[in-house]
Order: structure tokens, then C-alpha cells, then sequence
């Protein structure tokens, strides 16, 4: 069908898509676990939960399937990626375990002390995995110390250097705000009070992050800003991430909250997309030699499989978008606590 | 060579590839206590369901959401462990990602997309919206959830099964950054799908886990008839229970000998150590025994004289390959395939009496008053929970020291992939160490609340609505139900609010 530059050129945007789509849904459930220990009481706790209860391992199942198609699509990338951030990466599973374990038994029983452990469960495994997406993607802007042979031998504490510990903040806050919003779109009365507060002091907190952010990337990422001077069209993404942001307070001061977390689902889209920009064309970028990056064309599988990969995504998506689409429509609406809630 | 590490407290000396092929191995076994447990509840769910949508008698609906929150439960966990294993391909074994990639990883993302997004979509209709959707769609859920769950195990064991035996590929050089190696590229999709065992080894796989699914519904069924609670509620979930498992257990007899004929052609060397059959020549049938290595030959066993050859040829005198067809770097351990497979066979065999009698005692309720027989359902369980995770290690000790079998395709020879050579370059023997202790501990932990909470699920039982006080009548079975719930009223009348 295609030839085999356009394949791994297709793959990188839907892995970017499947990227999109992962930080987009489960950063609000993310963000809602963040969020958690600042609920009053119980019933607060339990409304949160139950935003995201019907659809947080729904959002999960884009990150495996992100995993499974870098797997086929780029395997020496996913090969090098995961081997390198082995300790990270296990940290990251302890977590996302521990969250779906925080999740499923917190209101088992009526037991306060065992409430207390797995409400921290909650928010202590959904900031760390927040945290360490963040770490992940600072650290491949910055490129790794990758040999010739694919090869990364580096520790986590040098992996958490002061870049990657900002992208970490980045992605905290962003999703912190992101998961704000959508909690503001499921509750009511009192509680949605409160969390417009919330909102308010987590934009604060991602603003400042973001421009530092920001500023640390032109500092520390060259590479990224001249991907700028070669191709102007791609100045859109930075214009709409910013009006993006701006837009949030702007909707939020109309009282029209869709419109806020739109915004924010398009800031996490924009911020995905730059990073992608970033990268481009390397996969891993090696800091020891830039020739021994890892690139798209040199990570990529054969052309038959990215063709077959390509037929089973394009069979796979609609079914796919059409169930996402029919749960969330099934869960519209605010919570209510019911007998099948957590 | 690779950095070493001395585990102090065994005092033997461990490096990366046994601390990492310890780390899969306890991470998938664990891993493997919740699919086919969901897989199999599934279908009896399916059946419930079916049957309140038939009847419209609400305590189907009672004993399908008592069932659902039990399903939950597992299918959490069933996520939670598995991201682990996607994962772990990368973090441990990147030299075999690079070499199966092209092949192993459409066939994962095949099952990201048209499984997993599936099977968690409609899981959360299936449990949060009973309230929400009317009783046809939500039956179509749990449907939903059934077939996502099935397909998952296609792909998984579709992948699997190619490494055992590869076939619509060939192994290519590559050259990334001056540096050669190899890897295996698909040449003929269908072809890599339907390799010679993934059939025979995923409908194996999905009989295991039915028979599971049956006799774990029959395990708490039984347990409430000893207890005199939810009598309605057990009979009807026990007989559907005995049902399904005495069908998948005689199945698995059938599919099982098959298997081991196709295994014998495929993989000899596996099927030696399985029945530990050392010398090439006639083979007996060892019903147990212990397997020694040094000595080769199979001590303290009983045999059935040319069994072997006639199960595998239909003729008692014909040879079968034995280990000593192949070189020593090239043979698998011997003793630890040879008694999981044993114990898979005889809990098999065990399976097929036990749910076969009580299937002739079902009728006229004689086997609901054989309380010692009720225990016997209660425990085994267990017994199949043992038998599926024993099936898997003989299936992937058996075919060390492969991680890809070496093949003939289209008269080319194509290498194998050693598990000595898959491993990731870049992650030492103290990082897997430690990654192995917080498995273990997280594991520990969450294995115990999973306890915890199934128990307290059981304890809680199915809910009761007035119509099944009506309908069971007597004074005794009101007290009965009453006792069964009976923790305290008012933490009774809590749960109600909030079952989950």
C-alpha cells in the first residue's frame, strides 16, 4: 500500500494520536486522583471517585495500546525506551497498580483507618505516574546517553535532573487543573463550589510552571525551536497552546465550563504536539553522538507489518471511538452516589 | 560477564537472566490467577443473564449482580497486573523485543484494540449501569465483556504460540548505527496467526479457563448450601456451575490429547520432558513419578507399557523422540515441566470425575443434602486455579531453552532466539532484585485484600428482594437468609446503600 518512509511517517502520527488521546482522558482521571486529598469529606471523596470509576480504565487502555503499537511499530524504540527507564518504568507500574487497587477496594468497608490508607494510595499513585510521564518525556527531549548498540546505562537519579523535574511539574499541574475541570462538569452544589476554587489555584500553578517550563526548553532544547525556523506553519501549535490556556479562565469567568475543559484537552493536544515536534524525526535522540539517535527510519518495523498495522488500526479506531463515545454518553451527567458506585 | 549479584540469603549466585525469568514468571502467574477466572465467569454470567432476560424472574437479576460485583473484583486486578506484563517485554527483555517486535507486537496491539477497548468499555455498563441502560442492552454488555475477554486470550495466545512454533515470517539482518543483528520479519500475516499450535493451544487455553469459571461458581454455591443461605440463589448457580465444568472438563480431555500430538510433531524435545521420556524408542505413559536428569530415567514412577507411542502414533511399538535426540545446550529441564504437566493431567482427570458424578447427582437435588461432596466443590477450586497456572509453566518451561523456536520456513533454516539472549543490556541483576521485592510485596498485599474482599462479597451475598422470601416460603429458609446476613443489621442495611 504505502512505501515505507510514509509508513513510519503515519505511525509516528498515530502514535502521537494514541499519545493525545491517553493524556487527554486519563489526565483528568489523573488529575482527580491529585486532587483527591483536598475533598472534605467522605462523600466529596467518594463523588470524585465516582466521576472516573466507570471510565478510568477505559482512558488506561490507551496507554497499552500506545505500548503494544510502539511495540510493533518502532520495537527497537520501545526496546531501548523501556530498558532505559527501567527503574522509573517499575516505579511508574507500582503505581498505576496501587491506583487501580485504591480505586476498587477504598469503599469496601466503612472502616475509616482503611479509608484513610487507600484515599492516600489514590492520590500518592496518581501523582507519581502523572510525575513520571512527565520525567519520561523531559528526558527524551533532552535525549539520552544512548551507545551504539541501542544502549542506555544511566540511573534514575541521573534521570531526574532539573529538566525532567519541571516536565514532571508540567504534567502534575496540568493535569491537576484538567482533572479539575472535568470534576467541575460532574458535580454539583457545594462541592462544584469548592472545586471552582480548585480550578482556579491549579491554573495558577500550571501557569507559572508552564512559562517556566517553557523558558527551560528554549534554554536546554535548541533542537526544538529550530524545527521552528525551518518549517513557520508549524508556529500554529504554540499560538493555539496559548490561546488554548488563556481561553480556560476566560470560560470559566462565562460560566461555560465545556468550554473550559475543551480548552484544556486542547493545551494537553498542543503540548503533546510540540513534544512530538520536538523529537522529530528521532525517537531517542543519543546525546552521546546525534548519529546514533534513534530515528523513525531506523526504529521502525517492515513495511509489511506497519501495512498490517495500519489495516488493523483503521478497522480498530471507529469500533473503538464508537464504544468510548457510547460509555461517556451512557455516564453523562453529574454523579450520583448509587448502589453500584465505589 | 553480565554484572552478578549475590542474593546473600539463598547464598547462590544470581545473574539477570534468572532474576529476570524469575520476575516474569512470578509476575504472569500472578497475573494469570484473574483472565481465566473472568473469562470463565463470563460465560456463566452470560447464561444468568440470559436467563433473567428469558424468565424475567428477578432473583436471575439478583444472582447476576452478585455475580457482577465478584466479576469487578477480578477483572480490577486482572488490569492492574496486567499493564505489568506489556511493560515488562521492554524493561527486561529488549534484545527480544528487538528480535520479535515485527511480529510479536502487531499481534499485542491487535489485542489493545480490539480487545482491551472492548472488554473495559462495556465492563463499565456491565457494572455501573444497571440503572442506566435497560436489561437488553445491559445483557449485550455483558456479552460484550464475554467476547472482549475471549479475544484477548486469541491474540495473547496467538503471540505466544508463534514463538513456540514461528511460522510466516523469516529472520532478516539488520544493520541500526553500523551494528548487526537479527530480527524476525512477517512474510505471510494468516500464516503467522494460524501457526501450527495457535488453534489447538487457544482452544486449550479457553476450556481451562470455563472449567475454572465453572467451579468457581460452584465453589461459593456450594459454600452457601452448606450454610443453608441464598438456597434458591446456590441451587440454580451450582447446577449452571457443574454444567459448564463437566462439559469444558471432558472437552479438555479431548483437547489436551490432541495438543500433545501436535506438541510431539512441533516440539519433541517439549514433549520428552513432559513425559520424561529420555531415550528415543517406544514410550510409556507415566502416571507419576520423579524424573532424574543424571540418571536419565524416570524413578519411583508407574507406567503404562507403549502407551505413549499409541497416543502419539495410534501404535504401541513406535518410537517417539526422546531427549536424547538433542544436544544437552539444546534440552529443556526436565523434572519441573514433567510434574506440571502431570499435575495438570491428573486434576484434569480428578475434574472430570468429580463434575461428572455430581452432574447424575443433580438430578432430584440428591447432591444439594451430600454436604461432604459440597466441600469437595468448595475446595477445588483451588484445583483449578493450580491446574491452568500448571499448564502454563509446563507449556513455557517445556520449551526452554527457546524464547522463538528455530524453524524451516519455505526450506530455509531459521535461527531461534535463546531466552539467554533476550535480555535487556542495560539493566542490572540489583535493579531486578529489587523489582522483584516490590512485586512480591505489592502482590503479598494486594493478594491478601483481594481475599479480604471476596470474602467480605461472599459474606454479603446476593441480595434478596421479597420476591424470593415468597417464592422459598418457609419460616426456616426466611431465618436462614436472615442469619446469613446477619454481621449486624445495621452494617447490613449500610451495604445496602452502598454494595460495592
Amino acid at each position: 500500500m504505502f512505501d515505507h518512509d510514509t509508513l513510519a511517517m503515519i505511525w509516528f502520527a498515530l502514535l502521537g494520536v494514541l499519545l493525545i488521546g491517553y493524556t487527554i482522558l486519563d489526565g483528568f482521571d489523573l488529575g482527580v486522583g491529585i486532587l483527591h486529598p483536598i475533598a472534605r469529606s467522605d462523600e466529596q471523596r467518594r463523588i470524585m471517585m465516582n466521576s472516573i470509576g466507570p471510565l478510568w480504565d477505559g482512558n488506561e487502555v490507551w496507554l497499552v495500546t500506545f505500548g503494544g503499537a510502539l511495540f510493533a511499530a518502532f520495537p527497537y524504540a520501545y526496546a531501548t525506551v523501556f530498558s532505559a527507564f527501567y527503574v522509573a518504568f517499575m516505579l511508574l507500574l507500582f503505581a498505576l497498580i496501587f491506583r487501580a487497587v485504591s480505586l476498587e477496594f477504598r469503599s469496601k468497608t466503612e472502616n475509616p483507618a482503611w479509608r484513610r490508607v487507600w484515599d492516600f494510595g489514590f492520590f500518592a499513585s496518581s501523582f507519581l505516574a502523572a510525575f513520571l510521564f512527565g520525567v519520561a518525556g523531559g528526558n527524551l527531549m533532552l535525549g539520552l546517553p544512548m551507545n551504539q548498540q541501542l544502549t542506555v546505562h544511566q540511573t534514575l537519579l541521573e534521570q531526574l535532573s532539573p529538566y525532567p523535574i519541571v516536565i514532571g511539574a508540567l504534567t502534575v499541574t496540568l493535569f491537576a487543573m484538567h482533572g479539575a475541570i472535568f470534576l467541575y462538569l460532574k458535580t454539583e452544589g457545594d462541592l462544584q463550589k469548592q472545586v471552582e476554587q480548585w480550578i482556579w489555584r491549579a491554573f495558577g500553578f500550571f501557569l507559572v510552571v508552564y512559562m517556566l517550563a517553557t523558558m527551560f526548553t528554549l534554554i536546554e532544547v535548541p533542537r526544538a525551536t529550530h524545527k521552528f525556523e525551518e518549517h513557520p506553519w508549524l508556529w500554529i501549535a504554540p499560538v493555539l497552546n496559548v490561546l488554548a490556556i488563556a481561553n480556560i479562565p476566560r470560560a470559566m469567568f462565562r460560566k461555560q465550563p465545556a468550554y473550559a475543559f475543551a480548552s484544556s484537552c486542547a493545551t494537553i493536544a498542543a503540548l503533546a504536539f510540540l513534544f512530538a515536534v520536538a523529537i522529530f524525526p528521532d525517537l531517542v535522540p543519543s546525546t552521546i553522538d546525534p548519529d546514533w539517535s534513534l530515528t523513525i527510519y531506523t526504529a521502525r518495523a517492515s513495511v509489511k507489518t506497519l501495512n498490517i498495522m495500519l489495516l488493523i488500526a483503521l478497522i480498530g479506531m471507529p469500533c473503538v471511538l464508537t464504544y468510548t463515545a457510547v460509555i461517556y454518553w451512557v455516564f453523562r451527567g453529574k454523579v450520583k452516589l448509587e448502589r453500584t458506585s465505589y | 560477564m553480565r554484572s552478578q549479584c549475590v542474593a546473600r540469603s539463598l547464598g547462590v549466585v544470581m545473574d539477570v537472566e534468572i532474576l529476570s525469568r524469575l520476575q516474569f514468571a512470578g509476575t504472569i502467574m500472578f497475573h494469570y490467577l484473574f483472565p481465566p477466572l473472568t473469562i470463565g465467569m463470563g460465560l456463566v454470567m452470560v447464561i444468568i443473564e440470559g436467563m433473567w432476560l428469558k424468565t424475567g424472574d428477578v432473583s436471575w437479576n439478583h444472582a447476576a449482580r452478585f455475580w457482577t460485583r465478584i466479576f469487578a473484583l477480578n477483572f480490577a486486578l486482572g488490569i492492574a497486573t496486567g499493564i505489568v506484563m506489556e511493560f515488562e517485554f521492554g524493561t527486561n527483555w529488549a534484545a527480544y523485543s528487538r528480535f520479535v517486535g515485527d511480529v510479536f507486537g502487531s499481534a499485542l496491539a491487535a489485542e489493545g484494540i480490539f480487545a482491551f477497548f472492548l472488554e473495559s468499555g462495556f465492563l463499565a455498563v456491565l457494572v455501573f449501569g444497571w440503572d442506566r441502560v435497560g436489561p437488553k442492552m445491559h445483557f449485550f454488555s455483558t456479552l460484550m465483556v464475554f467476547l472482549g475477554s475471549c479475544f484477548s486470550a486469541v491474540w495473547i495466545v496467538v503471540a505466544n504460540s508463534w514463538q513456540q512454533t514461528p511460522a510466516g515470517y523469516h529472520v532478516v539482518e539488520t544493520e541500526v548505527n553500523g551494528v548487526p543483528g537479527l530480527r524476525a520479519e512477517i512474510t505471510d500475516y494468516w500464516a503467522m496467526v494460524f501457526n501450527p499450535s495457535s488453534a489447538d493451544r487457544l482452544i486449550h487455553t479457553l476450556i481451562g479457563a470455563m472449567i475454572l469459571g465453572g467451579f468457581f461458581v460452584c465453589s461459593i454455591s456450594a459454600y452457601y448450601l452448606i450454610r443453608r443461605r441464598h438456597e434458591l440463589f446456590a441451587r440454580r448457580c451450582f447446577t449452571i456451575g457443574v454444567i459448564v465444568a463437566a462439559i469444558f472438563s471432558v472437552a479438555s480431555l479431548v483437547s489436551g490429547h490432541h495438543q500433545a500430538q501436535i506438541v510431539s510433531q512441533t516440539q519433541p524435545a517439549k514433549l520428552a520432558a513432559f513425559e520424561g521420556h529420555f531415550k528415543t524408542g517406544p514410550g510409556d505413559l507415566h502416571l507419576f513419578g520423579w524424573p532424574d536428569a543424571q540418571a536419565r530415567e524416570v524413578k519411583y514412577g508407574v507406567a503404562i507399557p507403549g502407551l505413549l507411542s499409541y497416543l502419539v502414533h495410534g501404535d504401541a511399538d513406535k518410537p517417539v523422540t526422546g531427549l536424547d535426540a538433542f544436544a544437552p545446550e539444546d534440552q529443556p529441564l526436565v523434572w519441573l515441566p514433567f510434574q506440571a504437566y502431570h499435575l495438570m493431567a491428573s486434576l484434569g482427570t480428578f475434574f472430570i470425575v468429580l463434575s461428572c458424578a455430581a452432574l447424575l447427582l443433580l438430578r432430584g437435588g440428591r447432591i444439594f443434602r451430600m454436604r461432604w461432596l459440597l466441600w469437595v466443590f468448595v475446595w477445588t477450586v483451588l484445583g483449578a486455579i493450580i491446574a491452568n497456572e500448571a499448564g502454563w509453566i509446563a507449556a513455557e518451561t517445556g520449551r526452554q531453552p527457546w524464547l522463538v523456536y528455530p524453524s524451516v520456513q519455505d526450506g530455509v533454516a531459521m535461527p531461534g532466539l535463546r531466552t539467554s539472549e533476550g535480555l535487556s543490556e542495560s539493566v542490572r541483576a540489583d535493579q531486578v532484585l529489587w523489582s522483584i521485592a516490590m512485586f512480591g510485596l505489592i502482590y503479598a498485599l494486594l493478594f491478601g485484600v483481594w481475599i479480604y474482599v471476596l470474602n467480605d462479597k461472599i459474606q454479603h451475598g446476593p441480595d434478596e428482594g421479597a420476591s424470593i422470601a415468597r417464592r422459598s416460603g418457609t419460616l426456616r429458609d426466611a431465618a436462614a437468609a436472615l442469619a446469613g446476613q446477619s454481621r449486624s443489621l445495621l452494617e447490613s442495611n449500610d451495604r445496602r446503600e452502598e454494595p460495592r
